[in-house]
């Protein structure tokens, strides 16, 4: 019989994560050994359309991203949160039912709040701050 | 069984798997281009091999023999990072997906799931109870595989590109994740198996069980949330050839520049199979004929059912235009999440009330 230890049914998935790594690494090498070599300085300047490119890459961008980026991590702690009760929501029945109403009705304030905000617009002008 | 002989047979399943699925993503590169090509009226790849058949070999080759470029100011670490990040978590999320129930080599009994773990005395084979969490972080990982390639290109355009990208993917996983919670509602299991046990047999008139049929507007919202995820048409803003060059992907060459395309092709096959196993019954499908072909069919039907979604993505691909970015945005947070929220609420007070059968 197979151990009684919770840990060996996670093998395999340890194991297939060894063996996507090796096979990414594998192909990454394989392909640096077997292809040519010919480096010259206009080709490995990062592709501008041809000109010389201008700055450097690594600058400044929209703040957008960053809100996104921060409203992501906040929903995406709700909706993981929504998971445990989703799988016993059968067993906790209506009280259960009123308990995540209460928690959705939290949510969907903040996400009315950002929302009306503008924060998920795209197009809005960013605010003068004058 | 043993410890040894499930490692054993764990390590043969994983090659079998990973062979198949680089065989099948190469053939999805054959199939799109020729259904492409048709819907185009043209004919595709004809010349290599018949009906083109080679093709995939010959763009492998190619691939691999191609000048791997490093350009000048990358990040080179990071750089040579982000392909391997891209497409090993494409691979490892397929580990926890059940393609069967089990088969029976040389008497010992082996579950067809890579992760699966045969119950002695129980015909139906155990699982690791968290799969679909497996699969949502590991895919939430591939995001990182282009956030950096963007960022360590230090080009304008690979940078813009994976901003995007992060952008929309971060965005609809949150439609994505919320999709779910309807089928978790109603299955009341993480583990794939279970889900996929919970939609056997059939209501009245033949109607399958599957989730589709009660999960219709979670299926809605998986289906748009997946494809942006994937960053297909008519999501693929962060590869728009008509302004971004390439996306994130610009300045990559080589076997680099093929990881993020296979891993852009296993995460199709990765969310068709979940969409599959989540609203579509999986592996269940109507049995007949011999014993062998009763063993055999199942993992056909499952096959079948991600080869219908597959062709729907190249379909979906040859027919619509592009959004633009400030539509994208709020179509993924004004529309499909006050969706998926309020199909939460519907099928979590439905199950409440009716639920206790």
């Amino acid at each position: 019989m197979l151990d009684n230890n919770y840990f060996i049914r996670y093998l395999p998935l340890l194991i297939q994560v060894g063996v996507g790594i090796a096979l990414a690494a594998v192909m990454v090498t394989l392909s640096h050994l077997l292809g040519k070599h010919k480096w010259t300085p206009a080709k490995n300047s990062p592709y501008e359309c041809g000109i010389t490119p201008t700055g450097d890459a690594q600058g400044r961008f929209s703040v957008k991203f960053y809100m996104v980026a921060m409203l992501f991590i906040l929903f995406d702690v709700e909706a993981v949160f929504l998971y445990p009760w989703a799988v016993i929501a059968r067993k906790l029945g209506m009280f259960g039912f009123w308990e995540m109403l209460v928690y959705i009705g939290l949510v969907l304030v903040g996400f009315f709040y950002i929302w009306k905000k503008g924060m998920i617009d795209w197009n809005k002008p960013e605010r003068n701050e004058a | 069984m043993d410890t040894q002989t499930f490692l054993i047979a764990a390590i043969i399943k994983i090659a079998l798997v990973a062979f198949l699925l680089l065989t099948g993503v190469a053939y999805t590169t054959w199939l799109e281009r020729k259904i492409i090509g048709r819907i185009q009226n043209r004919w595709g790849p004809t010349r290599v091999g018949p009906f083109g058949l080679l093709q995939p070999l010959a763009d492998g080759i190619k691939f691999i023999l191609k000048e791997d470029m490093v350009p000048d100011n990358v990040h080179k670490g990071l750089y040579i990072l982000a392909p391997m990040l891209a497409l090993s978590m494409a691979l490892i999320s397929i580990a926890v997906i059940p393609f069967g129930e089990t088969i029976t080599v040389n008497g010992t009994q082996t579950a067809l799931q890579i992760t699966g773990v045969p119950q002695p005395g129980q015909p139906h084979p155990g699982d690791i109870n968290i799969g679909l969490l497996i699969i949502l972080g590991v895919t939430s990982i591939g995001v990182y595989g282009i956030a950096l390639a963007g960022w360590s290109s230090n080009s304008k355009y690979a940078l813009l590109g994976s901003l995007r990208a992060s952008a929309q993917m971060i965005s609809y996983e949150l439609a994505l994740g919320l999709s779910l919670v309807g089928v978790l509602i109603l299955a009341g299991s993480f583990s794939l198996r279970a889900i996929v046990d919970s939609q056997a047999g059939a209501w009245f008139w033949h109607i399958p069980r599957w989730y589709i049929f009660p999960q219709l507007i979670a299926f809605f919202v998986y289906l748009m949330a997946a494809y942006a995820e994937t960053n297909r048409i008519p999501f693929d803003l962060p590869e728009a050839e008509t302004e971004l060059v390439a996306g994130y992907h610009t300045e990559y060459s080589a076997m680099k520049f093929a990881m993020f395309f296979m891993a852009e092709y296993l995460n199709m096959i990765t969310v068709s199979c979940i969409a599959t196993l989540l609203f579509f019954g999986g592996w269940h499908g109507p049995l007949f004929g011999p014993p062998l072909l009763q063993s055999l069919l199942p993992v056909f039907w499952f096959a079948a059912k991600i080869f219908v979604f597959m062709f729907v993505y190249i379909w979906i691909r040859g027919t619509l235009p592009r959004f633009r970015y400030d539509q994208l945005m709020a179509f993924g947070w004004k529309f499909l999440l006050p969706l998926a929220i309020a199909n939460i609420i519907v099928t979590s007070f439905i199950v409440a009330v009716w639920g206790h059968s």
